[in-house]
């Protein structure tokens, strides 16, 4: 327990590095995520449109879980050597698949019937798309994003071991720390991922249209770890 | 240390080795010496790496499967499970094998008490799941025919419910191999060793062949579970339930 206590003590009397380094953690995520959308949403969303690609679709998810995230920054650090590059490119495959999957499972998904409605209607398939499937498929395709987010928050701790500047500079860096340094980082990191999992939450409670919310909040609970 | 040793400062030639020119010059991947040094330095570390995630797995199932049965039978248990286990989850795996240090120490049970509770949300969800999802019809029939609750569960429920649970436990695994390598950071083994061996000298075949090695083996047990997961499940094969 001492350590814990030391180690809290350690990050109040570093609250400079601390914030330094936090800033720096979440510059790195934000930029991984922000490749991943650009490249994920898009393709996942017109495939759903679609409704073509289901196998690359789903196997990105698999595929994707299956990449282990040291082993891709150890590949990077082989063959794009240290530094942002490297640990971008990492990030960014790392982040690719679950909101690939959700994006393709949450429009794919959408109530055929609602779309054929709206089609009877006299709407255009991009206004099908923006007004009927995007806003019904939104609380699912929000759920890849979130998962991706925590996911690349986790992985930029580990980056540290490529140049990419984050938290994982203090818990990889014992010599310079300390003890109390590496497990001071280590909470950090932590209250980290719960912060951005809670903000995710609620933000994806207030994008969820309120006719779903209900019916919904069951399997918005958590990582979608079921595949969907 | 192992064989992958490197002198902290010096070029990055490994030891014993006459240095090709690859090595000299740090080229991306040496074959060559990633065939001499196979044995030596990577079939351990993947033997352990193995060994960390069938046992981790294991445990993980045993614990999963019982939690998930009392939470099939008594409905009030799942959601404290869930946030219970989602909690661990989310806890970014480099923190957790530190934050386990000071209680645990840095050791093989470190590694393993991390590595089992990352598998707990995926199996817990993926059983309970698999039991609530058997139809009802079934079940009524089962009763119907005369078998005793406990009969119910494991000639009707389980086997109905094996595709769900076998996703889960494919999942469980390739999640846990990735962890795996990070939990060398506490000295754990596994093909996380070797990548952090290579750190302090920066020899690139080195990185790159524990990389591609892990991916690997996380692709070849991916492989092998969905060959399972058909071969005890030959009547799912028609709706097959991708993960």
């Amino acid at each position: 327990m001492q350590t814990f206590v030391d180690a809290l003590k350690f990050i109040a009397d570093n609250p400079g590095l601390f914030w330094e380094k936090t800033i720096d953690h979440l510059t790195l995520s934000g930029a991984a995520v922000a490749v991943a959308l650009v490249i994920a949403i898009p393709l996942g969303v017109w495939l759903g449109h679609i409704h073509r690609g289901s196998f690359i679709a789903i196997n990105a998810a698999n595929i994707g879980r299956a990449l282990p995230s040291l082993a891709l920054i150890s590949i990077g650090l082989g063959i794009l050597g240290v530094g942002f590059l490297n640990v971008l490119v990492a990030m960014v495959i790392l982040a690719v698949p679950p909101m690939l999957t959700n994006a393709y499972v949450a429009v794919d998904g959408v109530d055929q019937d609602a779309v054929e409605a709206a089609r009877g209607m006299g709407m255009t398939p991009l206004q099908v798309l923006l007004h009927v499937e995007l806003p019904l498929a939104l609380p699912l395709l929000f759920a890849g994003i979130r998962t991706s987010t925590v996911y690349v928050i986790a992985t930029a701790a580990l980056a540290s071991i490529a140049g990419g500047k984050s938290l994982g500079d203090i818990i990889l860096n014992q010599p310079t720390y300390g003890f109390a340094g590496v497990i001071g980082g280590a909470i950090a990191v932590a209250a980290l991922a719960f912060a951005a999992e809670g903000v995710f939450a609620l933000v994806q409670r207030a994008v969820t249209p309120r006719g779903l919310r209900d019916e919904r909040a069951g399997r918005l609970i958590g990582p979608a770890i079921e595949g969907v | 240390m192992n064989g992958g040793d490197l002198s902290a400062q010096g070029p990055v030639i490994p030891k014993f080795q006459e240095g090709s020119e690859c090595i000299r010059e740090n080229g991306q991947f040496c074959w060559g010496w990633f065939q001499s040094n196979f044995d030596s330095v990577f079939v351990p570390r993947i033997v352990e790496h193995i060994e960390l995630t069938v046992i981790a797995v294991g445990i993980g199932l045993v614990i999963a499967l019982v939690a998930a049965l009392f939470a099939y039978r008594y409905g009030w248990f799942d959601t404290p499970f869930t946030i219970f286990s989602g909690f661990l989850y989310t806890i970014p795996s480099l923190a957790l094998f530190q934050l386990l240090v000071p209680i645990t120490g840095l050791s093989w049970t470190s590694a393993e008490i991390a590595l089992v509770s990352y598998t707990l949300l995926i199996l817990f969800r993926n059983i309970l799941t698999g039991l609530r999802d058997v139809p009802d019809e079934v079940k009524e029939a089962a009763r119907g025919m005369g078998l005793t609750s406990g009969q119910m569960l494991t000639r009707v429920e389980l086997p109905l419910a094996m595709p769900a649970i076998m996703a889960g436990i494919r999942i469980a695994t390739v999640t846990t191999i990735s962890l795996t390598t990070v939990a060398a950071f506490i000295g754990a083994g596994g093909l996380g060793q070797p990548i952090f061996n290579a750190l302090q000298g920066g020899f690139k075949t080195q990185f790159v062949a524990s990389g591609v090695l892990a991916v690997l083996l996380a692709l070849v047990a991916d492989g092998a579970l969905v060959i399972l997961q058909r071969v005890l499940t030959p009547w799912a094969r028609a709706r097959v339930r991708t993960a």
